[in-house]
């Protein structure tokens, strides 16, 4: 757990007021970030104080109040941008993630994608960046290729380069960081050998934004997606970056209200950027919140944010090696992975092993990840995954290490079967 | 003692009874669990109207493994038309351990799969 920026006694972990539960008599261990993360009180209150002082419509209303509303969300996506090294034009609002890459498989897919053409892919990506990328090359009669991940857990530039080779490659979507093996991507790397191939860039950021310093400016992807609720914002907002240009060049993916110029009875002209790509009311009050949730993070300062996740994840991955039967995937050293582990342990189910720990309070998750494609690659149907936030500590891994241990005698198992 | 991992849920999810495959069989079914990705899968002889003998394959927790098994040995010898009246209670009751809202599905798969063979309802058990 991070102490203050201010320096003060009280740990980061005061701020979050879902640690005052506790869970059958267990003090709430939260180890499910990578899920989502917990929230702050500064981004509740920021989210209850414009529901209960300044909620109006945005872009609509001339009242004294809706300026205040539209101010307050204007304020959100500049926030929200210059936490990233991004400009506020060609920052969307959107759903999720989710949306965000269907967005782009949608309106910039279906127009640069054709017969003939690759989108290629890896095999660590999470469902939402694989899903919209199969339906968009069924669609198109385009070619889905995938990078491989060796047994390190990580993808080769040198793989990268001769599939960019090949010249048909239209569209390269990849994970900053993989949510089941931890692994960081080197980013600029490979949008450099995208963009001089002449394709398009996608990077899912979901796990690496709340965790490390993410400057857009210097990774160069055409697009940087990534969701509020993990970076200590509320659920249903997320985040597309895009590069001006190419979003210029984009038709809308929803269409309806806001999105629009100007209507006729049979056509529409576009709104300018980003509202051409927020159709319908956004998602005001969650993206007030986002930006509280920023701000936050800002004064915690996402070095310091790094560095943190860096010790518990070399203290995790030391401690997780005690526990007999237990097998880590991914990369070995904390220096090349997010705050996350996923695991099994010979004998027990990733499901039994996550209620077995919930017995001790301790939340961490088990399934698929909805990455299935890699589970197959990784020989394994399921895994158990801790993963870290700002808020979390040694105790924490402590705790989860206990709790692995009982679970091992529940089990009956023979400690030396290792 | 452990209220959910009993010594004989764990006795029979390290040893299941009727696991492994059936050749020849007359029905079969394969199921997913898509909360957590595990599979099940059954094939069935018939005799007489009847499941002759059966045989569970794939992987999952120690909740499904053990339903899995402990289900098979009443499956054996009932009558078809009797395997699509079986409910979900059946099923719990038959486990004899309290069973979570999230563990449900996992409880269930087995005769989810066992019923789809036998009826075509692939539909969760209620």
């Amino acid at each position: 757990m991070m102490e203050t920026p201010s320096g003060g006694r009280a740990g980061v972990r005061d701020a979050f007021p879902i640690f005052a539960r506790s869970f059958g008599g267990h003090p709430l261990i939260y180890l499910d970030s990578g899920a989502t993360s917990q929230k702050p009180q500064v981004v509740i209150d920021a989210l209850a104080d414009h529901l209960a002082s300044h909620n109006a419509n945005v872009h609509r209303g001339v009242y004294a109040l809706a300026q205040e509303a539209d101010a307050a969300y204007a304020q959100a996506r500049e926030r929200v941008a210059a936490f990233v090294g991004a400009q506020a034009r060609s920052t969307i609002f959107t759903k999720n993630v989710t949306e965000a890459i269907n967005l782009v498989a949608y309106s910039w897919g279906r127009a640069n994608v054709g017969p003939g053409d690759a989108v290629l892919i890896t095999q660590m990506e999470h469902h939402a960046n694989i899903v919209p990328w199969q339906v968009l090359c069924r669609e198109r009669g385009a070619e889905l290729r995938y990078l491989q991940v060796d047994e390190r857990g990580e993808i080769s530039l040198a793989d990268l380069q001769s599939e960019l080779a090949r010249g048909d490659v239209r569209m390269v979507a990849f994970a900053h960081v993989s949510n089941v093996l931890g692994t960081i991507n080197p980013v600029a790397e490979m949008t450099a050998r995208i963009r001089a191939a002449g394709a398009v860039s996608l990077v899912d950021g979901a796990q690496a934004v709340p965790q490390m310093p993410v400057d857009l400016e210097s990774l160069d992807a055409d697009f940087y997606a990534w969701t509020g609720h993990k970076a200590l914002g509320p659920t249903g907002v997320g985040v597309l970056h895009g590069r001006a240009e190419i979003l210029e060049r984009m038709e809308p993916f929803l269409t309806g209200g806001d999105m629009i110029a100007a209507v006729d009875f049979q056509s529409a002209t576009w709104n300018e950027l980003p509202y051409k790509f927020e159709a319908g009311t956004p998602p005001i009050a969650e993206a007030v919140g986002l930006g509280a949730a920023v701000k936050y993070l800002s004064a915690l300062g996402m070095e310091r944010v790094r560095e943190h996740e860096r010790t518990i994840t070399a203290y995790m991955l030391e401690r997780l090696a005690e526990v007999p039967g237990l097998r880590v995937v991914g990369p070995p050293e904390a220096e090349r992975r997010g705050a996350l582990a996923s695991f099994t342990i010979e004998g027990m189910h990733p499901h039994d092993i996550a209620e077995l720990a919930d017995r001790a309070g301790v939340c961490i998750r088990a399934g698929h990840h909805c990455a299935q494609p890699l589970m197959r690659c990784l020989g394994v149907s399921a895994t158990a995954r801790a993963s870290a936030g700002v808020y979390n500590d040694a105790s924490d891994i402590d705790a989860l290490i206990d709790a692995l241990l009982a679970g091992r005698q529940i089990f009956q198992l023979d400690d030396s079967a290792s | 003692m452990d209220d959910l991992y009993r010594d004989y849920i764990l006795e029979h999810y390290k040893r299941p009874r009727n696991f492994g495959e059936l050749d020849p069989h007359d029905l079969e079914a394969l199921e997913h669990n898509p909360l957590c990705g595990d599979e099940l899968g059954v094939h069935i002889r018939v005799k007489d109207g009847q499941i002759e003998d059966l045989r569970f394959h794939g992987h999952g927790c120690a909740i499904s493994q053990a339903s899995a098994s402990i289900a098979s040995e009443e499956l054996k010898g009932m009558k078809l038309a009797d395997v699509g009246e079986l409910d979900a209670d059946w099923m719990i009751e038959l486990l004899g351990i309290p069973v979570s809202a999230t563990r449900r599905k996992c409880a269930l798969l087995n005769l989810k799969v066992v019923r789809g063979a036998v009826t075509g309802d692939h539909a969760w058990p209620a």
